[in-house]
């Protein structure tokens, strides 16, 4: 009898530490953090200065692979038949997940990945190499307007955020410029450096790893970014231009709301440690910080706008 | 010379992690499928508690011993463990089919830590100038360069040259399949998901060359390789004979190699057949390329290992990754507190110093740890029963394949490739052209749009297509190889007729 009784008790306590272990949700091993890019982009980047803080803070291991192909797609077309223990996240990237899917059937919607935290973006900027002629970006434009087309901007990739931002200032600046799209940031970077395009729509962080190389004309920030204070903004220079592609990481769409908040938590612990920002910030990357609650509003906005620039820029219906 | 650096790249901790990390390297890259990339991408956290030069030399040690891994596979089971041995099946497996396995693999050691110190050295003495070439390069000297390399099926298809033509135009047609690299359209996926992520590399190279070997390996009775009687371990002696004999080929390799390395986006694979080609171009009469001619593996193998030293040019002097495995490391670097780019001599140049002679010291380890490797590589494959090894390799192709992005579609296309590959062979179709038309068709695309673009932007579309220096030379160099053969033919014809009238 007794040993029925104590038999009893423990299973309850058994069961009852089972079930505490699922409600608050906790991480049960090393994680994988899925870019869904190759290596050396600047989510694999991001990722990669986020990996040590996690480790330190969590105990835990970051495993970070890559799921390329698709420019994205296939990572996020997969992302919801993956376990939603909370061990597993992907990476996701504005304006992408927001313009591929609404060109054409890519395998998933904007609404379908489970977004918990964007932690930063890199703001769109004008590049061009240390010698050229376009010492401000008042001379690219008459240089534009003088010759119409003739002159060549190279970017990451087509219906990308530097081409909508090629776009975008095309119209506010009333010039025609030619976009040329490469295969991600460090091709078209080498396209620049290489004198192959006269300018390049690059990111602030591209400022920052090319350094003396390059000059960057405007950033489209809202205030200049510390790293570049003698680069002006386009606003400053009378283009209502601010944005540029932003980062963020998604959970299955199986996962609980409990792992939900323990992922954006976790991540925004990261996000604002000092050491981290600063990190960043010296990597040419502007912070973010929109959690899981702040996330539908957030994304609200970003849909819109996108959504209305592709429109105007003929890349959707 | 920075004696400092030297003398921090040999502690016994960094001896140690670059001597592990060529016996790594060497494993998973001769298992296809599983890439440097993905060894890399591991391992890069273990190394952010070491100090910045220990992780350099393990990664890059890890990165070189991949490179001559793969060419394990492609000799003894006529599948390349990476790209980047794609030319080492054709003279390596008709070598190891007629036992000469053993000679191969001790060849393909020699050029590898050759060619690997070739692109070390480049990589110490030379860096800042050559970073050039990769500017250099526009998207139409790329788009040329492709072309040259389709050129290669003409010399690479001994005597089938509709078939070889036929086969890079249907790799072509595969490589559009997917998202466009520089269109973002979606293209020729028929609605299927399957599709979306289109072909890639690595499985086509699995399905094409694995799958079939390993259908003819259950369908014929018989050994696998044929095996000497009393084998020796591995034939040290007459690989260094037959090294020494064609240094020429090892030095021209070796510089292709290094240059082509630099160019961001070409790599391992490109610099091997373009390598092979040109051995092949200035053979001996005597020597019988695709039929186990010593001089291929050499070509190849030192070529692909000088893209390592090579890749590192732009990596750690423009901050432009060469092949996917510089990205890894340089994300590495800038993790550990190191800016590439233009200021990083000046700036960090002890670390960088440090990881060049690392890597200069891991080649040479290549040497003592590549031939054991290869000895048990060879011995475990000439003596596996057949009913081992075709489920062992079976089952390491779909995992390798799986591996490579985690996606069941890529398993799906890689078998259905391997059926394929294996009925088109049994017409006179090779493997190669389809994969060199898989590998090069998106450079060729993105080149010429590229180029289109611009050259129509600044009304200047023939000078950009025929105007540019480099293009120019890339293109005589396509003329000759395409054209030499068929003087070649005539004159000897013509010969021929004058001898028998």
């Amino acid at each position: 009898m007794l040993k029925r009784i104590i038999f009893s008790a423990a299973m309850a306590i058994a069961m009852v530490s089972a079930v505490s272990v699922a409600t608050a949700a906790k991480l049960t091993g090393p994680v994988s953090y899925i870019i869904p890019f190759g290596p050396g982009g600047e989510s694999d980047i991001s990722a990669r200065f986020q990996q040590p803080f996690f480790k330190e803070k969590f105990g835990q291991d970051m495993v970070i692979s890559y799921q390329p192909g698709g420019g994205g797609a296939v990572g996020w077309a997969s992302l919801n038949g993956l376990n939603g223990n909370g061990q597993t996240i992907m990476g996701v990237n504005l304006p992408h997940i927001i313009i591929k899917p609404a060109q054409k059937d890519v395998g998933f919607t904007t609404e379908d990945l489970n977004t918990f935290y964007m932690f930063h973006y890199t703001p769109d900027a004008i590049v061009v190499t240390a010698d050229s002629p376009y010492k401000t970006l008042a001379d690219l434009v008459a240089d534009a307007k003088a010759n119409p087309g003739e002159v060549t901007m190279s970017g990451s990739g087509k219906a990308s955020a530097n081409h909508l931002a090629q776009i975008k200032f095309d119209k506010l600046a009333g010039t025609v410029t030619t976009y040329v799209p490469f295969k991600g940031t460090g091709a078209a970077v080498t396209a620049l450096l290489g004198k192959q395009t006269k300018a390049e729509w690059g990111y602030t962080t591209v400022g920052a790893k090319q350094g003396d190389a390059v000059r960057m004309l405007a950033v489209a920030m809202e205030e200049r970014h510390p790293l570049f204070p003698d680069v002006p903004t386009f606003k400053e220079l009378g283009y209502d231009m601010t944005g540029g592609a932003y980062r963020g990481i998604a959970l299955p769409n199986s996962a609980d709301e409990a792992t939900k908040k323990l992922w954006s938590d976790m991540i925004g612990e990261i996000n604002n440690d000092p050491a981290f920002r600063q990190q960043m910030l010296d990597g040419g990357f502007a912070m973010l910080d929109v959690d899981a609650d702040g996330m539908a509003d957030f994304m609200k906005a970003r849909i819109e706008e996108y959504l209305n620039d592709a429109r105007e820029a003929g890349l959707i219906k | 010379m920075e004696l400092d650096q030297f003398l921090a790249a040999i502690t016994p901790l960094n001896f140690a992690l670059a001597l592990f990390g060529v016996l790594a390297g060497t494993i998973v890259g001769s298992i296809p499928g599983l890439t440097a990339t993905m060894a890399l991408a591991v391992l890069v956290p273990v190394t952010f508690a070491m100090e910045p030069a220990s992780a350099l030399i393990l990664l890059g040690a890890i990165y070189t011993g991949a490179i001559y891994g793969g060419a394990y596979a492609a000799i003894l089971l006529n599948t390349p463990g990476t790209p980047s041995a794609i030319a080492t099946t054709f003279d390596g497996y008709p070598m190891a089919k007629r036992g000469d396995g053993d000679l191969a693999v001790a060849l393909a050691c020699f050029a590898s830590v050759f060619g690997g110190m070739v692109g070390a050295l480049a990589l110490l003495f030379l860096a800042p100038p050559l970073s050039k070439v990769a500017l250099a390069f526009g998207p139409i000297e790329y788009f040329w360069l492709s072309v040259f390399g389709l050129s290669l099926i003409a010399s690479l298809s001994n005597g089938n040259l509709m078939k070889g033509l036929a086969g890079g135009a249907f790799g072509m047609l595969l490589s559009t399949v997917g998202v466009a690299e520089v269109s973002a359209d979606i293209r020729l996926t028929f609605g299927s998901q399957t599709l979306i992520g289109g072909f890639g590399v690595v499985g086509a190279l699995i399905g094409l060359y694995c799958i079939p070997v390993l259908i003819d390996l259950v369908a014929v009775p018989g050994r696998h390789l044929k095996v000497e009687e009393n084998v020796k371990a591995v034939r040290i002696g007459d690989a260094f004979r037959l090294a020494l004999q064609s240094k020429f080929n090892l030095v021209r390799s070796s510089v292709i190699g290094t240059l082509i390395g630099i160019l961001p986006g070409a790599g391992g694979s490109v610099a091997g057949l373009v390598a092979y080609s040109e051995a092949k171009r200035t053979a001996k009469p005597h020597q019988k390329f695709g039929e186990g001619e010593a001089g291929g593996i050499m070509a190849t193998e030192s070529a692909n290992s000088a893209t390592v030293g090579g890749g590192f040019i732009p990596t750690l002097v423009l901050g432009i990754p060469g092949t996917p495995p510089d990205a890894i490391v340089l994300g590495a670097l800038l993790v550990q507190g190191v800016r590439t780019g233009p200021a990083m001599f000046t700036q960090s140049g002890s670390i960088v110093y440090t990881f060049i002679y690392g890597l200069l010291i891991a080649t040479i380890l290549m040497l003592p740890t590549g031939l054991l490797i290869g000895r048990y590589a060879y011995k475990s494959i000439v003596t596996i029963p057949k009913a081992v090894l075709v489920p062992t390799v079976g089952f390491m192709t779909i995992i390798g394949t799986f591996s490579i992005r985690n996606s069941v579609s890529d398993v799906i296309i890689m078998l259905c490739l391997g059926v394929f590959g294996w009925v088109v062979a049994q017409f006179g179709f090779a493997a190669s052209p389809i994969v060199l038309g898989l590998i090069l068709g998106p450079i060729a695309e993105q080149g010429f749009v590229q180029g289109w673009i611009i050259g129509d932007a600044t009304n200047n579309l023939f000078g950009m297509f025929f105007g540019r220096p480099i293009s120019q030379g890339i293109l005589a160099f396509t003329l000759i190889t395409l054209i030499l053969p068929i003087f070649l033919a005539r004159k000897k014809s013509k010969l021929n007729v004058e001898l028998e009238s």
